[in-house]
This record gives structure tokens, sequence and C-alpha cells, in this order.
């Protein structure tokens, strides 16, 4: 059975990442599981978590008044869940719910916060890993807001 | 010049104001057509719009169309029923890379009703099947009930081979599928961009973020290839309309390489 | 003109024998002529019937018939006519659809136009017709209205006396000397009392139509005063095209602030493409009867400076004037070389005469031109 270390380090979001680097995030790892259907967290609540996903799939939903909710994006094996514990206040923008059986690396958000405020090395590198990521999720926000397959306005 | 009359055969809606109509030829039986070509349909006394084939190319008895009724001659065309008459004109223009993709491996990119054009692409890999490397199709759409050609993707992706996702820009809870934008699907796909053949259609913008995407992944220009629209008039190379740059998207096109375009792609109303 | 072992010379009278002599062969004559204060190109019959005496004065959105101070015959530059107007008429009907018991036939309307004999064909026309050539003739698909109108059409050529205050051939290397592709040409010679016609012959129908006229032998001093002609009228040139490799230039500065500035004069009103020789564009037409028993298609002239002429689904793609300017001018200059081989302006100076405020398509590659190579504004 793999350890904690191994599963975090060989995650694509830690992959690569120095040694040293590695033991210190790792203190903040733990093996979370979620049920299809179990929230991971909820919109407004507090960022305490982030999770890596090993297994399984993870939707992003925005609650609708006397609808279902929308989900807007869904993520899978090896993506991050949550990007808000990285800025202050640290609240959740949206829900993020199970989909399928999903097997995450829970990671401690103080903790990490701390040691990469501690450790300003540290704290460039986990950022470099999360631009990406936020970039990737503003340009498809530039696409789903225009609406591209939407039918054209009928011609007179 | 002149239209040729065509029956309507047979007509089935797929979404919403979308249908297919399968049409044959009164007089001279059915015609061939490379996978990516399309025709002129011409409704009595409205006009004349650009429709892509989207049927199987190996199988001529019929011809096949989906069309979105947007416009004062889609709309009819939209409405007709079996046994109503129309005029066509074709096929015309430059398809997709079948030959030149052979083996290679394709990597299909389609937005919304963009997968119509890339249809008989798709039937062509599968009949050829031998002849070419992995075959991927990301399909992307608006929401799960805006999927085009549900029953037949879903056929696709039991197939072992050929590799199928569909992406929806978003659903409501009971999708179990994926949700994002089709670019997003090609960092998550492990494939060899120096010997892939990408084929994309769909909304210009979607086009232009899939091109982006798929340069960042290391696919050549001269290896991805959009089907483009502008306005067709004649079809033929003569009236002007379909200019995009040195492109007559009507018989240089509507199939061009991204190195045909790249520059003026993002230029705003060129 | 280089070939001046045949040539010969004939007299005004000679000329009204020419028309006579196309007509007996079965051609409709079409020739200069005035008309509403213009001179445009009409069916002939008579010498007289050409603007004898009169020039024209042409400048940026300016056109003035003047008189002059002798008789010629072909005293002017071209006008708002040109020869496109014969070979790619403003308006083709195409077909019919017939519908009876719920189904459609079509029945394509018989297209049968006159044998043209055209008469003072200039320089810069012949290169235009080159051009439409190319356009229309030349691709996988072969227009059979402008085809059967081209190839029997007989072309009088003429080379130039007169340059126009908008003309630039001579710096699109397309005239003022006639240089190919004519039956018969002509060189206007006035000298006082002295008028009369150098001819040569361009094609064994010229050769022949040239031996039924009543003619004498050029002398070495007609040979000289024709070759005078055209020099004088290439140093009076009203305008010149900037020798540079336009094509890039236009082509590498898309987004340049001057096609913003000439958009601010741009009404968009199409004039430039209606007269140009070259602009070919057109759109198809589709009407029915009241009954709704037959329907129509007819082919006429379109421009791209209208606003429909880039519809698709959903909305027109080039909105703006700026971007309907550039699409006209980087298409005329540049992209046009990338399709036909050759570049889409002849330098005849239509769109600068017939503009009606004056944009100078000369001027505006000179603005791009010297702001890019003095390092671009600030």
């Amino acid at each position: 059975m793999k350890n904690i270390a191994q599963i975090v380090c060989e995650h694509p979001f830690f992959h690569g990442l120095d040694g040293e680097f590695c033991d210190l995030v790792c203190g903040c790892a733990r093996n979370v599981r979620f049920n299809p259907g179990e929230y991971l967290f909820h919109e407004g609540g507090d960022a305490d978590y982030l999770y890596l996903i090993r297994y399984g799939q993870v939707g992003l939903e925005i609650a609708v008044p006397g609808k279902p909710p929308v989900s807007f994006q869904t993520l899978h094996d090896g993506d991050l869940v949550g990007v808000s514990w990285v800025l202050p206040p640290y609240h959740w923008s949206y829900d993020a719910r199970a989909i399928t059986l999903t097997r995450a690396i829970a990671m401690d958000a103080r903790c990490l916060r701390k040691k990469c405020d501690d450790d300003p090395a540290l704290g460039y590198e986990v950022l470099k890993r999360l631009l990406p990521i936020l970039t990737s999720r503003l340009q498809a926000t530039q696409m789903q807001i225009l609406d591209v397959y939407a039918a054209p306005e009928q011609s007179p | 010049m002149v239209p040729e009359p065509v029956r309507v055969l047979r007509r089935w809606q797929e979404l919403d104001a979308v249908w297919t109509l399968e049409l044959e030829p009164v007089k001279t039986g059915g015609r061939s057509f490379q996978p990516g070509q399309f025709n002129m349909l011409y409704v009595f006394g409205v006009g004349e719009v650009p429709i892509s084939l989207s049927g199987d190319a190996s199988e001529t008895a019929a011809l096949v169309h989906t069309v979105r009724g947007v416009g004062p001659v889609s709309n009819k065309l939209v409405a007709l029923q079996p046994g109503d008459t129309v005029g066509l004109r074709g096929p015309f223009g430059v398809g997709w890379p079948m030959a030149a993709a052979e083996g290679s491996d394709v990597l299909i990119v389609a937005g919304g009703l963009g997968l119509a054009p890339l249809r008989p692409a798709i039937y062509h890999l599968m009949h050829h099947r031998e002849k070419y490397g992995r075959v991927i199709l990301l399909y992307g759409t608006r929401s799960p009930e805006d999927i085009l050609y549900a029953g037949e993707l879903a056929e696709w992706g039991e197939r072992a081979d050929l590799e199928v996702q569909i992406t929806v820009d978003h659903a409501v809870s009971d999708w179990q599928g994926k949700i994002g934008v089709v670019p997003a699907l090609l960092p998550t796909l492990d494939f060899d961009p120096e010997d892939t053949v990408a084929m994309v259609c769909g909304p210009e913008i979607m086009m232009r973020f899939t091109v982006n995407a798929l340069r960042d992944a290391g696919v050549e220009d001269e290896a991805i290839f959009l089907s483009m629209e502008r306005n067709m008039k004649c079809a033929l190379g003569h009236c002007g309309h379909c200019q995009f740059g040195s492109t007559f998207v009507c018989k240089d096109g509507p199939v061009v390489s991204f190195d045909r375009v790249r520059g003026l792609l993002s230029l705003k109303e060129f | 003109m280089d070939d001046n072992e045949d040539a010969s010379v004939i007299t005004p009278d000679g000329l009204q024998c020419l028309l006579d002599v196309l007509t007996a062969r079965g051609y409709e004559v079409i020739g200069p002529r005035l008309r509403d204060q213009a001179i445009v190109y009409d069916a002939l019959s008579g010498i007289e019937e050409l603007p004898v005496g009169w020039t024209d004065e042409q400048d940026g959105g300016h056109y003035r018939l003047k008189r002059r101070s002798d008789e010629a015959l072909f005293g002017y530059a071209v006008g708002p006519h040109s020869w496109k107007r014969f070979l790619h008429p403003p308006r083709i009907p195409l077909w019919q659809a017939v519908r009876d018991d719920g189904q459609m036939r079509f029945v394509p309307v018989r297209d049968e136009p006159p044998r043209y004999a055209f008469l003072g064909v200039r320089a810069c026309e012949l290169a235009a017709m080159d051009i439409q050539d190319r356009v229309l003739l030349q691709g996988h698909y072969a227009d059979p209205h402008y085809q059967s109108r081209r190839k029997r059409a007989f072309l009088v050529a003429l080379n130039c006396s007169e340059a126009g205050g908008t003309c630039f051939c001579d710096s699109m290397n397309t005239g003022p000397d006639v240089r190919e592709g004519y039956d018969l040409v002509l060189t206007e010679l006035l000298d006082g009392e002295d008028h009369a016609f150098l001819v040569c012959s361009g094609s064994e129908e010229g050769e022949a139509v040239l031996a039924e006229l009543p003619q004498e032998p050029a002398t070495e001093a007609h040979l000289v005063a024709a070759r005078a002609v055209v020099e004088r009228t290439r140093s009076n040139m009203g305008r010149s095209m900037p020798q540079t490799a336009i094509p890039a230039l236009l082509m590498d500065n898309l987004e340049h602030p001057r096609w913003a500035e000439v958009a601010d004069r741009c009404l968009s009103c199409a004039n430039c493409t209606m007269v140009c020789p070259t602009c070919f564009c057109t759109t198809m037409e589709d009407t029915s009867d009241l009954e709704g028993a037959t329907a129509e298609r007819s082919q006429r002239w379109d421009s791209c400076f209208t606003s429909d002429f880039s519809y698709i689904h959903g909305g027109s793609v080039r909105t703006s004037t700026r971007s309907r300017y550039r699409q006209w001018m980087t298409h005329k200059l540049a992209t046009w070389v990338d399709q036909f081989g050759t570049s889409g302006c002849v330098g005849c100076g239509r769109c600068v005469t017939w503009c009606p405020v004056g944009i100078d398509i000369t001027e505006e590659v000179r603005a791009i031109h010297d702001d890019v190579s003095s390092g671009g504004r600030e």
C-alpha cells in the first residue's frame, strides 16, 4: 500500500515537486472519500481544505432558486478541486458535489497556507501550479459566457 | 448553375429547430461526395443556402443534410414534408483531408452543429479503420439536451477502436457526463501531437479556442483543419461573397488548413 | 504597336468604313458616346456619334466635360462605364423554376448575346479584360455568360492620346500603350488639318477587317508621331501608384489607423466597385410570381460595400465601413495577387473620379507606405 507521501507527490498537481517541499506539503494531507451525491463543500463555506482528486468525478454547481442546481464544470482524476483557499477571506464561491465515488487527497488549507508563508519558495512553486488552472478556468468561462452554441437570432 | 430537383424521402427531428433531411435526386439517382463538402439547397422562390453533407459518403442513394432553421430559407427547409421537392446544386468545395491523414492519428473536435459536417469523416474513418492510427472524437455542446446525433455518439463510444469524449457547457444534476468547454479536454488527452491530424468544426469562436489548445499541445498549423463558414451565393468562386483573405471559402474550402488562415481568424470583421 | 511593319493609315472616313465592315460582319458596334453629361459606352452606328471635339476633366470626385480646341474623336480618358457592362452585365436572368403538381422543374433562361465589337478599348481596359478572364474563365469553372460574350467580341483598341487627371496606368504597368489582346489597334494622329489613324492588326480577323478598309501604308513619320502621342500621355498621368511591394504592405498593416481615417470619409456607397472594370462580385436574386407557379433567379452586380454582402446566419461579418473599405482595397491590391496572379487594379482611375468624396486609392496606399517607412506614428 502506498503511503500518503507517495500519493501526494504522484498526483499531477504536485508531480515533480522537490522532495523537501513534498515532505512539507504531505504534513497537511490526508486521504478522503466521497460517495456519489455527497458534497465536498458548499458555496459560502470556509475554504479549509483543497482536494486533489485521485479517482472519480466532481461537479461544480451553482444553486438556482426553484430549479435544479446548474453545473458548469466537472473535474476528474488528477484535477484540483477548489481555488478559494488561496485568497482571503477563504470562502467557497460554488458547491462541489461528487458525481461518482471519488477518492481524493484533502489538504488542510490553513496548514498549507502557513507552510507557503513560511517558505516563499514553496509558496511560489504552489502558485505556479495553481495559476494555469485559474487561467484555463477563466478561458473556459469566457467561452461559456459567449454561449457559442446557442441558436443564432432568427433573421427576418 | 441550374439546380436539379430533389425529393424529400424522409425527415426527422434532431434537436429544437434542427432537422435531418434525406433527399433523393428526382432524375439522376444518387451522387457521390467527399466528407466535408456541401450542397446548395434552393427553396422555391425564397432562395438558396449552403448546407453541409452529413451522411455516409459510401451510401450514395440519398443525400443527408442536417439543417437548423434560422433564416427564411432554412426555416422552409426544416418544414419540408416527405415528397416535397427542392433544388440542389453540388457537391461543392474541398472536404476533410481523409487521404492525407492516412497513417496518422486523427483527432476530431466538433462543437454544436459542427458535428454534422464531420459525421461523413467519422463514417469514412470507421469504414477504413485499418488505414488510420488512433481516432479520437471530442464533442462539445451547450447542454445535454443539445447533443446532436446522441444515439450514434453513444454507439461510437462503445467501440473499442474509437475514443469518444463528450462535454457540455452546463447541465443540471442528473447529467453524469463531463461539463466544461471542449478545448479543455485536449490537455488531458495523452496523444502524439507530431503524428496527429486534427479536424475541427464548430462556431468560429470555439474553433479559435480549439486551435489555440491544439497549437499549445504541439500540433503543427499544417495539420489542423477547420471548416469555415462565410456567405456563399454561387459556390463556384465567382460571386466573391465568401472571400476570407485570399481564400474563396466555397472552392478553396470550406475545409482549410490553419496555416492558410493564421493571423486572420482572430482579426475583427475580416 | 511593336509590330510596325504592317501598320496602315486610315482617315476618319476610313473609321466609318470600319464601323460599316464590322456591322456587315454581324457585330453590334459599341463605342464612346455623350450621354447625361458624361462619355459612356453605347451602340454606335456612325462616327459622328462619337464625342467629337470633347474632352473630360477628372479629379477625385470630379468629372466635367469640356470642349477641345480640335476635332479629336478620342480626346478624352475613360468615363464611368467600362466594357464589363457588356461582358459581365449588371443583371443576367439565369433560370426559372416552375412548379406543377407540387413538383419543381428548372428551365435555364436562353442566353443569346450579340457579337460585340468594341471601339476604343484602352490599354487599361484590355488589362481589365485579361483580369476578368482569369477570374471568370480560368478557374475550375468557366462562367458561360461571360465566355460567350468575351470569346466572340471584336476589340478595336486605342493607344491613349489623353491622360485623365486620375489616370495611373503607367505606374500599374498596364498602359498607356496597347500591347496585346486586340484585333485592331488605333492611334489617333492630329496635326492641324491632318486627321488620321495609325492602324495595326493583332489577330487574323483583325487583319481581314483591315484589308477591307481604304488605307495607305504608314510612313516613318506616322510611326514617330504615334510613339510621341503615347509618350506624351505617359508623361501626363494625373496620379501614380507608389512603387513598392503593395500586397505585403497592406497585409502586414491590417490594423493600421489609416483604415479608420479613410472610413470616416467613405460613404460605403459602392460607386468604386460599380465603375471598376475588374470588380466582379455578384449576388443571386430570387423572385416569384404572385401565383407562386414560377420563380426566377437572376445574377446581378453586388458590392463588398453593402451590408448584407458578408451576411452569415446571425449577422454580417463586416458591419463597419472600415472593414468594408479594407476588404475592398486589400482584395484589389493584395489578395487578388494570391488568387489570380495579378493585381486587381489597372490604374484606370475610375474609382477615384467617381468616389463622391474623392477617396484616392493611390493616396491611401501612399499614406500607409509613408507612415510605415517613417517608422509609424506614436
